[in-house]
């Protein structure tokens, strides 16, 4: 074999190759990729029932329950305008409450609640998921609550003790 | 005072940087000695600079200096001295202070280490460094200055962020950005290989050992990461595909496959125009790796409060240092001559399959992480991958990888007849067979098609690398000859063989973690039991305790095998004095063959109750035990006496080579 032909030859399977990687990956993302939507998306119905996709909005304050099972947690999440039902089994991530932004990722029930599969965790308090923050309508509230999930930059004035 | 001295310290080091980055260059192409020569003391003074810097902030972080806004972000005067000194890089602005240091660092390194090498070349390198240098100290002075004054002073400081206070994630950036910042000097000889137009063995062989003791620093950097998150975090995961992390998997591939490729560059001068791609793609994809963290255009657990303008100061500088690189490649690359041919069969085809596959990897990996972005921007929504996807593409490549693995390093250089191949293999390829059907009874596999195949691959990585030991050693006639070639001249085979047992430890640690580890959230009141995996977890109820800057509930739990107590496990749920952020810190009875982890969860009502997980993770270890072995063999091909002695004879003949090249 000449040097040109197995030149063509690495070429020709390393193109082959690279076509067929993108197209299984382009393929395998298809079923594999979660859609956000906001507490008025889901009501509006722009949310897919039976097919798994991201919840973001704040925390409403004074709704997290926890039921008789011991393990099973329900709250509502808003983006100030609209309310979603969220119930979710399991331990909650350690900086997640009440007030502040959340993103969950589970499907929509029939009975208009969401059922989350997992609560996506975060690092830090002063953190807010962008999709969220895109998604809080402008209200006199969300502002204030976004400052509050922002932290604002405060320093606590006084100390610990 | 001293936080003026610390933001002028860095002033002057951008003034040097700026020196830094054109004199020595011009004076290389111009043939200016006296230009030239400064190379080596603006690298220096460039790190004195940053260094002073660097106290600078530690010391304000020690004495408690909250007029420093930044201080008074991330310290409180309770916390332990040790993480007062880990904070110093524990938020934007000293992570880029810490980055900027390691650089120079680097940067005086390889002024200190490069005796050997042609004046002209060490010129080059230095200023390529001192351009990336010119980029971050802009980036910090204009958008990110760590010595911000504060005013009026808090009384106190809002402490470091709970989940930081830990020993694993104080070394973890450091060594992380070891390796990031160590992969500038791959870049910093390939740019300056492309700028003279030398591109050769002897290039190779200066880049080798420096681009493997970044690699090893970035293996351990994202080794100790995935064992933070495992037992810190309290979930019990050791890797999530999340963008962050993924931000520093792709350039350890990219690394991963410049180590290999410059192999091939070094002992047959083919592949070299790749090379010097990989060198400039491993860094860009640092770089990238800390656009990503720092600018927040992601949803990443691990991102932090973040600032867009920073972003878009490192977007553009990404620009920069991408579109100016891969244009000087593009105008000079076509000049580098081909190395020498090889045909199908040969070890140089199966190093660049094994280049052809971490970069298609590397690719895979980067498209799912930007692929929220690209649904972004072309308003088709706002998506994540999730991780199944990447775990889909990890399972259609590493396999193949591995599989190649085990025959490339046995093939011969330049040509080798498949027939050879079989003949050295065929034991290998027999008792691999044997132990992948064993594999698929279903007391091992317990039904999952993967864990045969992990399993069987990890044999044939690990009997492969034995079958080529054997016939590397069986020849030699006594002990002591044996001994000599394993203490002697060839530590960098030894390397390789360490490392790539290293693929084979991994390999099954991934695969049986992942198959058989059990996790399980569960209701208990104080006395019950919960059995998991043959093991008993009996709850004695949890009691609060205090500690130096949190309050804790700590829970008590006796670990039974059988009748026979094991352990006690003692996992505790901190609440922090200032701004009352929680944190799980899960207990964690680790071992060989398997970890049990216990994390609390909440109280569930009055009488003690409390929600929590319980995990049996088996051989998990072996993951990080996986890395630990990569990094050793790096270690060991680091300690080849080949390198010092092979430089120094071939620089003689390049120092010519050079002042000719210089003259005309």
């Amino acid at each position: 074999m000449k040097a040109r032909q197995k030149r063509l030859i690495f070429v020709a399977l390393g193109i082959a190759g690279v076509g067929a990687a993108a197209a299984m990956a382009l393929s395998a993302l298809r079923s594999n990729i979660a859609y956000f939507f906001s507490p008025s998306q889901v009501l509006a119905k722009e949310a897919p029932v039976d097919h798994v996709f991201r919840l973001g909005g704040l925390v409403q304050t004074g709704t997290l329950q926890r039921q008789p099972d011991g393990l099973t947690l329900t709250f509502v999440v808003t983006d100030n305008a609209e309310q979603v039902k969220v119930s979710y089994t399991g331990i909650l991530p350690d900086l997640f409450s009440e007030g502040r932004g959340m993103v969950a990722r589970g499907k929509l029930g029939g009975d208009g609640v969401f059922y989350a599969e997992e609560v996506l965790a975060k690092h830090d308090e002063a953190y807010m998921p962008p999709e969220v923050a895109a998604t809080l309508k402008p209200h006199a509230d969300a502002a204030a609550a976004l400052d509050a999930a922002r932290g604002a930059g405060s320093i606590p004035q006084g100390g610990a003790q | 005072m001293i936080p003026e001295i610390g933001h002028f310290a860095l002033i002057l080091a951008l003034a040097l940087a700026l020196v830094q980055a054109f004199v020595p260059l011009a004076g290389s192409l111009t043939g200016q000695p006296g230009w030239t020569a400064m190379a080596r003391p603006l690298a220096v003074g460039q790190l004195t600079f940053v260094a002073i810097a660097f106290a600078a902030l530690t010391q304000a972080f020690l004495t408690d200096d909250f007029s420093v806004a930044y201080v008074a972000h991330n310290s409180n005067s309770l916390l332990p001295d040790v993480y007062k000194v880990s904070a110093v890089w524990g938020a934007h602005e000293g992570s880029l202070l810490l980055w900027v240091t390691l650089l120079a660092a680097w940067g005086a390194a390889v002024a200190a280490f490069s005796h050997s090498l042609p004046m002209a070349t060490i010129a080059r390198v230095i200023s390529v460094q001192g351009m990336i240098s010119v980029g971050f100290l802009l980036f910090m002075l204009l958008t990110s200055n760590p010595f911000e004054r504060l005013f009026p002073v808090p009384p106190e400081g809002r402490d470091l962020n709970p989940l930081l206070q830990d020993f694993g994630l104080a070394i973890h950036p450091p060594m992380l950005y070891m390796g990031y910042v160590g992969f500038s000097v791959a870049f910093a000889f390939a740019i300056a290989a492309l700028i003279g137009g030398r591109l050769d063995a002897a290039w190779a062989r200066w880049s080798r050992p420096w681009t493997t003791v970044a690699w090893i620093f970035l293996t351990i950097g994202i080794a100790l990461g995935s064992w933070w998150a495992y037992y810190e975090l309290g979930w019990g995961g050791w890797w999530f595909w999340d963008p962050v992390e993924n931000a520093s998997l792709m350039p350890w591939l990219v690394g991963t496959a410049l180590i290999h490729s410059l192999a091939v560059t070094e002992k047959r001068g083919a592949f070299k125009s790749w090379t010097v791609l990989l060198a400039i793609f491993a860094f860009s994809l640092s770089l990238l790796g800390t656009f990503l963290v720092r600018s927040g255009v992601l949803t990443s657990v691990h991102a932090f409060a973040t600032d867009p303008t920073r972003g878009t100061f490192i977007l553009i500088f990404l620009c920069v240092v991408i579109g100016g690189s891969l244009t000087l490649y593009a105008w000079r690359a076509p000049r580098v001559s081909t190395g020498g041919g090889f045909d199908l069969v040969s070890r140089e085809s199966f190093l660049l399959a094994n280049n052809l596959l971490l970069t298609l990897f590397a690719a895979m990996v980067l498209f799912g992480t930007l692929a929220p972005l690209i649904y972004e921007a072309m308003a088709w929504g706002k998506i994540s991958v999730g991780f199944p996807w990447f775990n889909k593409m990890f399972l259609a490549v590493m396999p193949v990888l591995a599989l190649l693995l085990g025959v490339g390093h046995l093939a011969r250089w330049k040509h080798d007849e498949p027939a050879r191949l079989g003949r050295q293999l065929w034991i290998a390829a027999a008792l691999t067979l044997v132990a992948t059907a064993l594999a698929f009874l279903p007391g091992v596999s317990g039904g999952h098609p993967l864990v045969p195949l992990g399993l069987g691959l990890a044999t044939w990585i690990a009997l492969s690398q034995l079958t080529g030991l054997y016939d590397r050693l069986h020849h030699k006639r006594s002990l002591r000859a044996i001994l000599a070639d394993v203490t002697g001249g060839s530590r960098s085979y030894y390397g390789m063989l360490v490392a790539h047992l290293g693929v084979a430890v991994l390999t099954v640690g991934i695969t049986l973690v992942s198959h058989f580890g059990i996790e399980k959230d569960v209701r208990m009141s104080p006395g019950t039991s919960q059995e998991v995996a043959g093991y008993r977890f009996q709850f004695e109820g949890a009691t609060s305790v205090n500690g130096p800057n949190y309050r804790a509930n700590r829970g008590r739990f006796l670990v039974f095998q059988g009748e026979r107590q094991i352990a006690v496990l003692e996992p505790e749920k901190r609440s922090y004095l200032t701004g009352g952020m929680p944190t799980t810190e899960a207990a964690i009875l680790p071992g060989l063959l398997r970890d049990l982890y216990v994390s609390l969860g909440e109280p569930v009502d009055q009488k003690g109750d409390w929600a929590l997980r319980l995990y049996y993770k088996p051989y998990v270890r072996w993951i990080w035990l996986g890395a630990i072995f990569m990094a050793l063999g790096g270690l060991l091909a680091l300690s080849d006496r080949r390198y010092r002695t092979a430089t120094r004879r071939v620089s003689a003949v390049d120092t010519i080579g050079a002042a000719s090249t210089a003259r005309t």
